[in-house]
């Protein structure tokens, strides 16, 4: 049967769906079947059956509530009365006339812009050593890989808050090392800092995911080019880097989203401090809907926000065909 | 020869050096939890404690309000793991739909679910609370846990990877033995995606451990208190005093993690090698 089914598919796509339509035919090489028809409705309502979880939750807790949001967005929405709609009142306002939203847009872009290249490319340098060490490269991986285990948990953001703090370690080894020590989370300029490097120091998946890139390199490609006289970083840029960039993709877009909507650290970490200076986007949406109950305000902004990523993630999908490299996609 | 042999010391002087820098904060923090309470930011830096103090502990156990960390640790305890299984199950019976069976409209199905994995719980926060909030369920488990049973998108994609890797020709055994979907699923798959399953236990277990957000904004009554949320109100740095203690429950705050982590290490690193998971 495996046979027939590959020499029908004629386009070499790799999605689960290409394959499973490329297998339909197969059923004409059941002869015992006349009736295909009443299989496949059978297969239908199996099928149904077994995502319908997934279905009842993306209706109910996913399109639903999408919409909802969006209708919410036009209201002047409290959580007391009925929503009274409002027409764009909230996107005007939001734009025009909320100083605050335009801060907590900027440190957004600000933290997500500088954190996520730099969680990215160092877990790429450090994915490229721990690549090249034979030796103990389990146990490097282990320790690297520790802080992002832990890093999601609250514990690590109260731990971060004494670290940087007045008296905290850093200062204090500042102050052995005889350097001037520093207010990092009370100084507006350093405190978005303290919070970036929060985020670059979670390396750990994306360096795993970039080893396992790595690892699937054919060995073969590097003796190639060595025998062809290429110096190591020759053969980074000819053959490292592009046959990682769908690996690159695919940690870039997840880690765009992820800090876009970072929220917990700046909450209990900075609490948005100093004068909202490290007031994260997510941070100020969650004050406006759980502590002023201006759940209509916030929706717009949830809904803002949602087509800033929307936008982003299209724009990196729709650069990566002029950057990433597809393995057989352009012999 | 000797170049190479100090060339590779250089190598892991390096390497230690840099996996002590960065796992320094976290023996800072469990050192910090044994050191007297009052002389934790003097010589904050070091790292050893001058006499070990596990009287933090007990201090810290007692928690706040007359509530104890271990009605904390054991609501965690119940919404991680109702959670966790709840999800598991879920997620693998609609993996197994979507990579085996062949139905109509399954594409759209699947590159919805891959845009739902895409979409951030924030996104969808505002108006579920306002959901949760109409049927009643504010200050319950339910909104934490409910959502679960209704498959983790990571998770399904995950399994359905697996799945992909087991012969079809087992599925087919089975039918020409009788099997209908159901006993193929429970009687062959389910048996041998269980590593899948595994690290999508460990990783659901951990997501609802740390999750702070959710019971931020649906839990009130402060016996109802997970350990994150808990760990939040006793660390208020208007209020603390006992800075051993905080360090001490912070500690004990990510044990489970870490037990987790060293027992399970394989199909946590699998896991994200494979799939892409993010951690």
């Amino acid at each position: 049967m495996l046979p027939e089914k590959e020499v029908k598919q004629t386009v070499p796509l790799e999605s689960s769906q290409s394959k499973d339509k490329g297998k339909k035919p197969v059923r004409m090489f059941q002869p015992q079947k006349k009736k295909p028809k009443v299989k496949s409705d059978n297969q239908n309502f199996t099928g149904y059956m077994f995502i319908s979880p997934f279905l009842i939750g993306l209706f109910a807790l996913t399109l639903f509530p999408i919409l909802y949001s969006l209708y919410l967005s036009f209201t002047d929405y409290d959580l007391m009365g009925t929503p009274n709609w409002i027409g764009m009142d909230n996107y005007v306002r939001m734009f025009t006339n909320d100083p605050t939203f335009w801060t907590s847009m900027k440190v957004t872009f600000f933290y997500a812009g500088v954190a996520v290249p730099f969680r990215l490319v160092f877990a790429l340098l450090v994915a490229l050593a721990l690549n090249k060490i034979v030796e103990m490269a389990g146990l490097y991986r282990t320790l690297l890989y520790l802080p992002s285990v832990v890093g999601g948990s609250i514990a690590i953001a109260i731990m971060w808050r004494q670290l940087f703090g007045n008296e905290g370690a850093i200062n204090s080894i500042l102050a052995g090392l005889g350097l001037p020590t520093h207010p990092w989370l009370g100084d507006p300029d350093t405190a978005i800092w303290t919070l970036i490097i929060l985020y670059g120091w979670q390396f750990g998946s994306s360096m795993l995911i970039f080893l396992a890139g790595l690892r699937n390199i054919p060995k073969t490609y590097y003796e190639a080019s060595s025998v062809d006289g290429a110096s190591p970083l020759r053969q980074f840029f000819i053959i490292t880097l592009p046959l990682l960039t769908p690996v690159i993709l695919f940690n870039t877009i997840m880690q765009v989203i992820q800090g876009f909507m970072a929220f917990t650290p700046s909450f209990v970490v900075t609490n948005g401090g100093p004068v909202n200076s490290t007031l994260l986007y997510v941070l100020y949406m969650y004050e406006r809907a759980f502590e002023y109950f201006d759940m209509g305000y916030a929706s717009a902004m949830a809904w803002v926000m949602l087509i800033i990523i929307a936008i982003f993630t299209a724009l990196i999908f729709k650069s990566s065909e002029h950057w990433v490299h597809y393995e057989g996609d352009s012999k | 020869m000797k170049n190479k042999a100090l060339k590779k010391t250089i190598q892991h002087v390096l390497m230690i050096t840099f996996a002590l820098i960065m796992i320094y904060p976290l023996v800072w923090m469990v050192s910090s939890s044994l050191k007297e309470s009052s002389s934790v930011f003097v010589d904050a830096h070091s790292l050893i404690p001058k006499e070990f103090h596990f009287d933090n502990y007990v201090a810290g156990w007692k928690g706040f309000g007359g509530i104890t960390f271990g009605t904390f640790f054991w609501n965690s305890t119940i919404i991680s793991v109702l959670a966790t299984v709840g999800s598991i199950i879920s997620s693998t019976v609609i993996a197994y739909g979507f990579a085996r069976i062949k139905f109509a409209g399954k594409k759209i199905w699947f590159v919805s679910m891959m845009l739902t994995m895409m979409l951030p719980f924030e996104m969808v926060m505002i108006p579920q609370y306002i959901m949760f909030n109409t049927f009643g369920w504010l200050d319950t488990y339910l909104p934490l846990i409910l959502p679960t049973f209704f498959g983790i998108p990571f998770f399904i994609f995950l399994i359905m990877q697996f799945i992909k890797t087991i012969p079809k020709e087992l599925d087919e055994a089975a039918k020409i033995d009788g099997c209908n979907n159901f006993q193929i699923f429970y009687r062959i798959i389910v048996p041998l995606v269980v590593p899948a399953m595994m690290t999508s236990a460990i990783f659901s277990f951990y997501w609802r451990w740390d999750d702070f957000m959710g019971p931020l904004i649906y839990l009130s009554t402060p016996e109802k208190y997970p350990v994150s949320l808990a760990l939040k109100l006793f660390s208020d740095p208007n209020s603390v005093t006992n800075w051993g203690a905080m360090f001490a429950m912070s500690t004990l705050s990510i044990l489970p993690i870490f037990i987790i982590f060293f027992f399970f290490q394989r199909y946590i690193v699998d896991g994200i090698s494979s799939s892409g998971l993010k951690g």
